[in-house]
């Protein structure tokens, strides 16, 4: 659905890095984890096309989007007002298939940068619905002062192990590296299901350590998007099928067993 | 009191090409997929007509992405026709959209003029408004250089063979990557087209500095927009000059006032694009706007308007 939605908080939590609140009921009730948002940030035609952001969060009426300045559509957003209206899309596109407890006990989930964003409201969801489950979160981040939501997943109850690319917090180096290791010390029968969300690269490389360990993965892409709904065809990506196939991040995805892509 | 309301409500009915329109506010060519997803956001029965997605006889895969950039004002596509082919699109996505009465137009592309004849044949039992040749889509390379839309002798074979096995509505969307579209538009109309779409995308390019690679895979693409909005307008006067046959103006329409921009220049209807994908309700907001434009302005036909430019004397 297409609403007008009111800036309840736009604030700058980490450098660059900011979180928006917005009162959005409808999308709020019908949020699941994995979902996006499509942001018309100006009115004008610079920029032209929406912004998709990860719902990071549902509180009630409200949904919670985090999201680093990268280009002119996020600086922009970073200067909206409190108590100003964004035409905003949602909820969008296809998102994490909850794990169920009947088959998994462990969950892993791996965060590059603002990545957190969509694993933070997994984690809610999933908790929420199976308060036994074990949750592991590995959050990846350039240095200390990018580190984005290690708090918060202590906080409800996941264990969280951080690694940064210049040492200055927890493991020295990727995220995927810190996955490694964890598996390399965890008993053989050890079978978690993955969710991924963060840099391209990033998740290549998460995909293809669940594929060695045969464990099932979910990752979520990030895609520059026309629409935002599935109608133009502007932000495939590659998947298997007899030969191959182009799908559209936008609706068959964010979110996309690792399995069934194919990586360039 | 009815005479009062009459006058409020101008009349925004138009014939097109044979195609009976309540409004002339279109949705373009692969701006509005199979009308699925847009159909949860608005009421497709407010449109004037759908003009829907590019279908080719055999499925299509479609371009390798990178597909699309953003850029001032605008947005390069080279999506390649992705699309799944004439059988399935019959079978599974023309049923959604007889639900509803807006008309619908459907777009076709061949490789080659047999299969643009094949294709009109295929449709031509099916309840349709009416066809668009895409004859000028800039992202797909046959065995040709040029697309249909930027030869006039292969413009004029295949929409004179397509007009001898269809009585079904036939407009063509040509490119405007052409040195004179007005020539082009008339071998259309002398060949029995009852229509043209103007214009498509224009070619262009991105590329990023730090790598020096294309943005796009295809290294070039079509340009939409509000950017392309003046060049299209030119064109839709020229073409207006040029040929009696109706004009479909399309272009970066994002307000009624850009259609009404079009509708003046000589379009007798237009069709929203890429203003889709900013606001999935530009066709409604631009029929309102167009209403009220014509209550303030006292117009009570939209037909009356259309080519009414006033040009100032002395002006070539």
């Amino acid at each position: 659905m297409q609403i007008d939605a009111k800036i309840v908080e736009n604030r700058e939590i980490a450098p660059e890095r900011y979180k928006m609140v917005l009162s959005a009921p409808e999308i709020a009730h019908q949020a699941s984890p994995g979902q996006f948002v499509h942001v018309r940030v100006s009115r004008g035609y610079a920029p032209l096309l929406r912004r998709p952001f990860s719902i990071h969060r549902v509180q009630g009426q409200k949904i919670e989007i985090l999201y680093k300045v990268v280009g002119k559509g996020t600086e922009i957003l970073s200067r909206k007002k409190r108590n100003g209206y964004l035409d905003i899309l949602g909820p969008l596109g296809k998102g994490y298939r909850l794990p169920s407890t009947s088959k998994i006990s462990d969950v892993i989930l791996v965060a590059g940068g603002t990545g957190v964003a969509s694993l933070m409201f997994l984690a809610e969801s999933t908790l929420h619905a199976h308060p036994e489950l074990s949750i592991l979160v590995l959050i990846g981040a350039k240095n200390r002062e990018e580190l984005l939501c290690e708090k918060d997943f202590t906080r409800l109850g996941c264990r969280v192990n951080v690694a940064t690319e210049n040492g200055t917090r927890g493991y020295k180096g990727l995220a995927s590296e810190l996955l490694e290791k964890c598996l390399l010390l965890s008993r053989d029968t050890f079978k978690p299901s993955l969710f991924a969300c963060g840099p391209t690269e990033m998740l290549k490389r998460i995909g293809e350590i669940s594929r060695r360990h045969r464990f099932p993965c979910q990752v979520s892409l990030e895609e520059h998007l026309a629409c935002g709904i599935g109608a133009c065809f502007g932000c495939v990506v590659k998947a298997k099928s007899s030969t191959y196939t182009y799908k559209r991040v936008c609706k068959d995805g964010p979110v996309f067993d690792a399995g069934e892509l194919i990586w360039e | 009191m009815m005479e009062k309301a009459k006058e409020k409500s101008p009349n925004l009915a138009i014939e097109l090409a044979g195609i009976s329109l309540k409004n002339p506010v279109m949705v373009a060519s692969g701006t509005f997929g199979y009308g699925e997803e847009y159909a949860k956001l608005i009421d497709l029965n407010r449109l004037g007509a759908i003009v829907i997605k590019t279908i080719t006889l055999k499925p299509r895969l479609g371009n390798e992405p990178p597909r699309i950039v953003e850029t001032a004002s605008g947005v390069l596509n080279s999506i390649g026709l992705q699309n799944v082919g004439i059988e399935a699109f019959i079978k599974e996505k023309l049923p959604f959209l007889r639900e509803y009465v807006v008309p619908l137009i459907v777009s076709i592309a061949g490789e080659t003029s047999h299969e643009y004849v094949q294709l009109a044949k295929r449709l031509s039992g099916e309840k349709i408004a009416g066809l668009e040749l895409n004859l000028s889509c800039p992202n797909v390379k046959y065995d040709r250089k040029l697309m249909f839309a930027q030869d006039p002798k292969a413009t004029h074979q295949v929409v004179s063979r397509v007009r001898k096995v269809t009585n079904l509505p036939l407009i063509v969307k040509l490119s405007p990557n052409v040195t004179d579209i007005a020539s082009i538009a008339r071998i259309c109309e002398q060949v029995g087209a009852d229509g043209i779409s103007l214009v498509n995308t224009f070619l262009g390019m991105a590329i990023d500095v730090e790598s020096r690679k294309p943005v796009l895979h295809q290294i070039t693409g079509g340009l939409s927009g509000p950017a392309i909005k003046p060049m299209a307008l030119r064109m839709v006067y020229e073409v207006h000059q040029a040929v009696e046959i109706p004009i479909i103006g399309i272009g970066g329409i994002m307000t009624a006032g850009d259609a009404l921009e079009f509708i003046i220049a000589g379009a007798k209807a237009v069709a929203i694009g890429t203003g889709n994908f900013v606001d999935p309700r530009t066709a409604i907001r631009v029929i309102e706007g167009i209403i009220d434009y014509m209550v303030k302005n006292k117009i009570k036909d939209i037909k009356s308007i259309v080519g009414s430019l006033r040009c100032p004397k002395g002006s070539l």
